[in-house]
């Protein structure tokens, strides 16, 4: 199953928005994160969904998401918003930053509904490290938009634009006139995104960062049954028991290893897949490194498939 | 120094930056480790923790044990660094984000792929050079010979340094390691070179010095798409150039001197090559050729029922925890079979060593050319250490090698 996380609030945030609280069925500390990082969430039904991570990273000990009802979802956020209870158990990878800040003394914020969620603490951190900023928030109407109570300390850098009180975001004003030096991160539907790329697009390179809101679903469905796991250079199998990691497994059965953090953060076990499917839960690799499937972080990262064949 | 201890904690009056200590630190780590959780020292004003369970604690709490106050003795909220702060080492989240997001992939082990078969190639020529024709048995000095010459081979090509002035590399990441200690006579030494080096470093970091197919230009590529400041590209190159010799080089060192100290444990890597990267981290822990780290308290924070007060320094023995009862079986005894992991020898947490892939990628390359040729390998004289405030070093290690038929 691979770490675990425990439900330990849930909250309206808005009408259907939740946010949860999550935490180390033990209390301990979880992996550090930075603002634009996601973590993957394995639902008790077997669906794994990204979601944002929305709290506050220098509580080492508690994850924040916040999560849509997708009125025409696969189910997942249904399932979040109707049955998770405070107390429950979901399984998680990551967390991994695809939509990471970059220094700027000047940011500008524009979100879509839901996607506020990775720009909360964006906004934080700009305010933090004194950054001129401006955060634009767009939602269908007041009461949809998430998190208004965190903005309002803000002030007016805080741009609110519920669309059926103010109509569409006044995109062209905000982005026409921003300077050379703002950096413009995006998060939102894509329609949204492609009409900031239009208005961005006589930009100098590199000033803007987008993440499209879409509860994508992870290509395969993660197990929590047993797995065999071949190690090639000596040609034994062994069984990987959800409690156990493949690394552990491996090692158990005498193949030479070496890790170290067994966060799936530094590294050092990676490991070439020779055969089979790994179900990724690291911090590491990006996308198109996952979806590669050659090699794998046995520490964290577990079988997609009956059969894994490792280079060890 | 007059400083009162603070009540309910154990206090040792050591000096651990005395040359008496870093001529063999093991006595005073077993005493700072049995004092208790956390210890006083009156000589500095210093809390310390040494064993492994509150060391590893402490590395991975960079909430509240930052690191923008300097991570050695000297606290930068009263006193002015020697050099501008480094941006990985000396700096916390989020100014510490960006460097490190850029530079951890462009040293993680996918991207020094295309390095390995070169690094390779290079080890078994720095090695036929030292043993083609010489005889059935070799002496020569595993530090000058060895862990000196291979690193200094192949890293700063790595990163795109220029030919010229290479020899300076060493004095520098010396003197900055012993810049973690306290002012005393390994500081002193180093401060006559220290403009000089610190301007030869400094120029080595521009662009056009720089090769455009190394770390370093890969660096200055973040910055062109905006990962990083062009302001900050040139501290993140000499991050590379002042963290990634010395350590390497005395890492090599330990591992060099762990083996001909050991020869059942030779035996092994030779049966096993592929050992080499297992071999190098026991290495690591047993040796820790990097000593110390110190954290800067940002509230009072609590450790086994006394306190580190807010703004105070807390010192982090590394070595002292990589070789914790409490922690490893049998700590003292170097072994390929170990297999626990998280040794602390390369930090943990946001700070744990960036570059600790190319380390082993160097070991594994120079292990690998060595096991090939050499049947056994055992001393050849006394060993000399060599101090330094943050570093366990070996000044020079006579070893005999028995060629392979």
């Amino acid at each position: 199953m691979g770490d675990q996380l425990t439900v330990v609030d849930k909250a309206v945030a808005a009408e259907g928005v939740v946010t949860l609280a999550l935490a180390r069925p033990d209390g301990g500390r979880l992996p550090d994160w930075a603002p634009g990082a996601h973590i993957d969430v394995t639902l008790p039904t077997g669906a794994t969904r990204q979601y944002s991570l929305c709290g506050d990273r220098w509580d080492a000990h508690t994850y924040r998401i916040g999560v849509l009802r997708e009125v025409d979802g696969r189910g997942g956020s249904a399932y979040v918003h109707d049955e998770l209870a405070v107390g429950d158990v979901v399984a998680f990878g990551g967390p991994r930053n695809d939509f990471a800040m970059v220094p700027s003394t000047r940011y500008l914020f524009v979100a879509g509904g839901i996607g506020i969620t990775p720009l909360l603490p964006m906004v934080h951190q700009a305010d933090l490290v004194g950054a001129d900023w401006a955060l634009l928030y767009g939602g269908r109407s007041r009461r949809s938009m998430a998190f208004l109570d965190d903005l309002a300390h803000y002030g007016d850098r805080v741009h609110l634009h519920p669309q059926d009180e103010a109509g569409l975001l006044p995109l062209a004003a905000w982005l026409g006139g921003a300077r050379d030096d703002t950096v413009v991160y995006c998060c939102g539907p894509g329609p949204l995104l492609a009409a900031v790329e239009d208005a961005t697009a006589h930009r100098p390179p590199h000033r803007l960062r987008t993440e499209r809101f879409a509860a994508a679903e992870l290509g395969a469905p993660v197990r929590d049954e047993p797995f065999e796991v071949e190690l090639a250079r000596t040609g034994t199998t062994v069984t990987v028991t959800p409690q156990l990691s493949v690394l552990e497994a491996a090692r158990r059965a005498g193949a030479t290893t070496l890790s170290s953090c067994e966060q799936g953060v530094c590294g050092t076990c990676e490991t070439t897949v020779l055969a089979g499917v790994p179900d990724h839960r690291d911090t590491l690799l990006a996308d198109h490194e996952r979806a590669a499937g050659d090699c794998m972080f046995p520490c964290v990262s577990r079988s997609c498939t009956d059969r894994l064949v490792l280079d060890l | 120094m007059t400083a009162t201890a603070p009540s309910t904690i154990p206090t040792v009056d050591v000096d651990p930056f005395s040359h008496e200590v870093l001529a063999d630190p093991l006595p005073m780590q077993g005493a700072l480790r049995d004092a208790g959780p956390l210890v006083w020292l009156p000589r500095y004003d210093l809390y310390a923790v040494a064993r492994y369970a509150e060391v590893r604690a402490a590395l991975v709490d960079w909430q509240r044990f930052p690191s923008s106050a300097g991570v050695g003795l000297s606290n930068f909220r009263y006193s002015e660094p020697w050099r501008p702060p480094s941006l990985l080492l000396e700096a916390d989240p989020p100014h510490h984000d960006a460097p490190r997001a850029v530079l951890a992939p462009i040293l993680s082990p996918r991207a020094l792929r295309r390095l390995r078969a070169q690094w390779f190639a290079d080890a078994e020529d720095l090695v036929a050079g030292l043993l083609d024709g010489a005889g059935r048995v070799v002496e020569l000095d595993a530090i000058a010979d060895l862990a000196e010459a291979f690193p200094l081979r192949v890293f700063p090509d790595a990163v795109g340094l220029p030919a010229e002035g290479r020899e300076n590399l060493l004095p520098y990441g010396d003197h900055a390691f012993n810049a973690f200690g306290p002012a005393n006579d390994l500081v002193a030494k180093g401060a006559p070179r220290v403009a000089e080096l610190s301007a030869w470093v400094a120029a080595q970091c521009a662009r056009d010095v720089l090769t455009d197919d190394g770390f370093g230009a890969a660096i200055w590529a973040a910055s062109d798409r905006g990962d990083i400041t062009p302001a900050q590209a040139p501290l993140i190159v000499r991050s590379l150039l002042t963290a990634g010799v010395d350590t390497t080089v005395h890492g090599l060192g330990a591992c060099l001197a762990a083996l001909a100290t050991h020869p059942a444990q030779w035996e092994r890597l030779r049966a096993r090559p592929d050992r080499a990267r297992v071999a190098f981290d026991e290495a690591v822990r047993w040796e820790s050729p990097v000593q110390t780290f110190f954290r800067t308290a940002d509230v009072d924070v609590p450790i086994g029922g006394a306190v580190v007060p807010e703004g105070h320094k807390i010192l982090m023995l590394l070595g002292a925890a990589n070789r914790d009862p409490r922690h490893w079986d049998a700590p003292d005894a170097y072994d390929l079979d170990r297999d626990p992991p998280g040794h602390v020898g390369f930090g943990m947490g946001i700070h744990q060593c960036v570059g600790q892939h190319v380390a082993r990628l160097e070991a594994e390359a120079l292990f690998a050319a060595l096991t090939r040729r050499v049947e056994r390998l055992e001393p050849a004289g006394e060993p000399t250490r060599h101090h330094n405030n943050t570093l366990r070093a070996w000044e020079s290690l006579p070893v005999r090698l028995h060629l392979a038929s």
